[in-house]
């Protein structure tokens, strides 16, 4: 009797740690490169903040998929009103915030109003400045009202700075973020990593993970070897440069180019002589062999392109072929502009490398027509202050990161200082436009002006080298929004 | 005694205080705009200068001084303009951190170095000599990042002995004590073997030339067995210029590791200073690096009492 309790007993334990076996992990740990200064997503711009509150802690009324359309998120539904200036949404209803407060309309006005108020630290205040009013219908039922129709209202309210925060935890979310997504914040360890929990009262489809750790690994070498030896299984982007064909031979992970919303740009002082010019700036353009440089940069992954444009979106007209590499045309149209020997000038480049390994690929390209470029190499800070907001500068090369940003060259006083009532107007009007196909036609107009104009070299659109554990299934392959979503994340066996 | 206390100590108090005025003007002159930073390209020009007046940065120059200056005094060392948590309670994290491998990696150093350098001094001129102190010249010579990835892919991505990287917090039990300590074991020995390369040379030189001294060879005459005269006569009077170079390591240690914290993304001082100068998180870098001119001074100070217990003839005197 004794022999068979002992025996029934061993035959227990075997069991559960069979079972215990079998089931799929839930945990996971992913490799982010920065670590964010807070965790408040309606309080500073860094990208770092919204790749580990967006989609997991906090949620929009509406937001973004992974494929970039707008989908409801806390708001069921909506209507829009005839001429376009009147929102109503219907909320859900049972939603709780991880503080366990009720969500409901009051916190929709509240946190709209909030990030539009006078005192509002929102790095994204434009967003807000189209709309007139918020009311509140009824508990579930919120109306905003527009001062005139604005076709990228739905898609603005999916950005990370116009999350649903509450009165009650608004203003601690910097350092213990409340919201009503699918996880809750766990800890941070300052320096180290952020973890989040599954929150088990969410309204929606619960989380398969039960548990996530961001990890902040800014030294790329140092992220190839956590990513090797095992303690990290994911990253969403990894700079993994000579190392990712390695990774790639390595049945054990899974590697996915995927396409971001960084338009890489080599930016011109349309301001300034020589570059108010033209005939130079179409030289300039004629003179850089964007394979090359998208070889030199991005090891190949980027993308081209000939506008201000993702290449993902559907409006997206291909204009590479605008300003084909042709150098004896460039040296044309510098003498035509009067310069036969060409010029010198600077190019301040900002730490990214795609930005310092680009720049010598563009220096050395520009000296064979005949300008010369000091390359001025910055630090964020710097460069902030030098060229974005003094603009002091002749040529720099950054990727702007935020989605759907044409727009910038319809701003008077953005740095590279680009004037042209045609696309300006061409801005107002599609503000004002509702219709997808009308839509999609003034996108295209605007494409083809700024092309035309040669405002900018159009480089590529950055690259994102997701890498994960070839077990993981559901991570976002593109970035059409800086998010690591971990909402259908699971591992399988 | 006192007397020399007291004058060391106005003079630190004098040092702390040039410190002092230095950081903040070098600060202020560097270009950039936290605000800016904090809110990226699209940024409305209201919503930065709603941010500047919240950070404070509206505000005089000479005011923000004085404010800080009195706050340090009473140990307020003000708040992180980007993490929004206190200055002192951001250096206490790092601290938990930075200080056991700072700690660690000085004593691995100085148990490799003082044999080996001793030993080496003993055999001057010998071949056991030679190969030692060639050893201490590679050790000088490898950097230390480079070592530090050699060993992350021997110890950590091949034999999975310890992680590659990243430190899990000193918890509150034994097991994740040791968790956190395995997390050290990599960086500490990356930072230990540059230090002990030097610290060997240092201690074989001093030790040769005491060596040569009267009192050894009066000493070795009285009968004493070298190996006493060696370790009792000779390394005691070798130990000041030893000492000196192990206060300049320790200060090294405490802050000057950042490379070695990225390698192993470790959450250091070395980081936090280098995070804040590039996020203008001024107050952060301000009120780190007068702690750390503190800490220089008081290891300083350790130092020399350390000189007077290995030499009598220095505490009477001054």
């Amino acid at each position: 009797m004794r022999m068979f309790a002992r025996s029934l007993a061993a035959a227990v334990i075997l069991a559960a740690s069979a079972s215990a076996a079998l089931s799929a992990r839930t945990d996971l740990v992913l490799g982010v490169v920065l670590e964010p200064p807070h965790l408040d997503p309606t309080a500073g711009a860094a990208a770092a903040i919204d790749e580990i509150v967006y989609a997991n802690i906090f949620e929009g009324l509406t937001r973004i998929g992974p494929n970039g359309d707008v989908v409801p998120a806390l708001a069921e539904s909506w209507e829009i009103s005839e001429d376009g200036k009147i929102y109503t949404f219907k909320l859900r209803e049972g939603v709780k915030y991880h503080d366990g407060t009720s969500f409901d309309a009051e916190d929709v006005k509240f946190s709209i109003e909030r990030a539009m108020g006078k005192d509002s630290t929102n790095a994204q205040k434009v967003l807000f400045s189209g709309i007139q009013t918020v009311e509140v219908v009824d508990p579930t039922t919120v109306k905003v009202t527009l001062q005139q129709p604005q076709g990228s209202f739905l898609y603005n309210m999916a950005w990370g700075d116009a999350v649903i925060v509450a009165p009650e935890s608004a203003d601690g979310n910097k350092e213990k973020p409340i919201g009503t997504g699918p996880f809750k914040f766990g800890n941070w360890a300052k320096g180290s990593s952020v973890t989040i929990t599954r929150n088990p009262e969410y309204w929606g489809e619960p989380a398969r993970l039960e548990k996530a750790e961001f990890r902040f690994i800014p030294d790329a070498a140092a992220a190839v070897a956590a990513l090797l030896s095992g303690d990290v299984q994911a990253f969403p982007n990894l700079q993994a440069g000579d190392a990712l064909p390695q990774i790639e031979a390595d049945p054990r992970f899974k590697v996915v180019i995927g396409a971001t919303e960084g338009e890489t740009i080599l930016a011109m002082n349309n301001g300034k002589e020589p570059f108010n010019n033209l005939k130079v700036r179409q030289a300039i353009s004629h003179a850089v062999n964007r394979d090359e440089v998208i070889l030199g940069a991005t090891n190949s992954h980027g993308v081209p392109i000939g506008s201000h444009f993702s290449p993902a979106n559907s409006a997206y007209v291909d204009l590479t072929g605008t300003y084909p590499y042709d150098p004896e045309k460039a040296k044309a149209l510098l003498a035509e502009a009067g310069y036969p020997d060409g010029f010198s000038a600077t190019l301040k480049l900002p730490p990214p490398p795609y930005a310092r390994l680009g720049g010598e690929i563009i220096a050395s390209e520009l000296r064979e027509v005949g300008i010369n470029l000091e390359i001025i190499p910055m630090e964020w800070a710097q460069w902030l202050e030098q060229v974005f907001t003094n603009k002091e500068f002749d040529l720099t090369i950054i990727s702007h990161t935020e989605p759907n940003d044409i727009n910038i060259y319809a701003r008077d006083d953005y740095y590279f200082s680009y004037r042209n009532p045609r696309f300006n107007e061409i801005m107002t009007k599609l503000d004002a436009t509702v219709e997808p196909e009308k839509r999609k036609e003034l996108y295209g107009q605007a494409q083809r002006i700024i092309a035309e104009d040669a405002v900018n070299v159009f480089l590529f659109q950055l690259p994102k080298i997701g890498v994960w554990d070839a077990k993981l299934e559901g991570m976002w392959e593109n970035m059409p929004i800086q998010a690591n979503d971990l909402t259908k994340v699971r591992w399988v066996d | 005694m006192t007397a020399y206390l007291l004058r060391r100590l106005a003079i630190a108090v004098a040092t702390l205080f040039v410190a002092s005025l230095v950081v903040f003007s070098v600060l202020e002159i560097l270009p950039g705009d936290p605000a800016r930073l904090m809110l990226g390209l699209n940024a409305s020009p209201d919503a930065l200068a709603a941010l500047r007046t919240e950070m404070g940065l509206d505000r005089p120059l000479a005011a923000r001084y004085l404010d800080w200056l009195g706050g340090m005094i009473t140990g307020d060392f003000g708040r992180s303009l980007t993490y929004s948590s206190p200055v002192i309670d951001l250096v206490k994290e790092r601290l938990a951190v930075s200080f056991p491998l700072a700690l660690i990696a000085l004593t691995l150093s100085t148990i490799i170095a003082i044999p080996v350098g001793v030993f080496a001094a003993a055999r001057r001129g010998k071949a056991a000599d030679t190969v030692a102190m060639g050893l201490a010249q590679v050790g000088v010579a490898v950097p230390n990042f480079w070592f530090a990835l050699l060993l992350v892919y021997v110890f950590a991505v091949s034999l999975r002995l310890v992680p590659a990287g990243g430190f899990p917090g000193w918890g509150d039990s034994w097991a994740s004590h040791w968790q956190a300590l395995r997390a050290l074991i990599l960086p500490a020995i990356s930072l230990a073997l540059p230090q002990a390369a030097i610290l060997a040379r240092v201690t074989r030189s001093a030790t040769v030339e005491v060596l040569g001294e009267d009192y050894i060879r009066t000493a070795r005459a009285k009968g004493l067995p070298y190996r006493r005269v060696l370790w009792r006569h000779a390394l005691r009077n070798a130990m000041i210029p030893v000492l000196t170079i192990m206060g300049l390591q320790f200060a090294f240690l405490l802050a000057g590791t950042i490379i070695i914290e990225n390698v192993f993304y470790l959450p250091g001082l070395g980081r936090l200073i280098f995070q804040a100068i590039s996020q203008r998180d001024l107050i952060v870098v301000e009120g780190v690096v007068m702690l750390l001119v503190a800490s220089v001074i008081l290891i300083n100070l350790v130092v020399d009492i350390c000189y007077t217990i290995v030499d009598p003839r220095l505490r009477g005197g001054r």
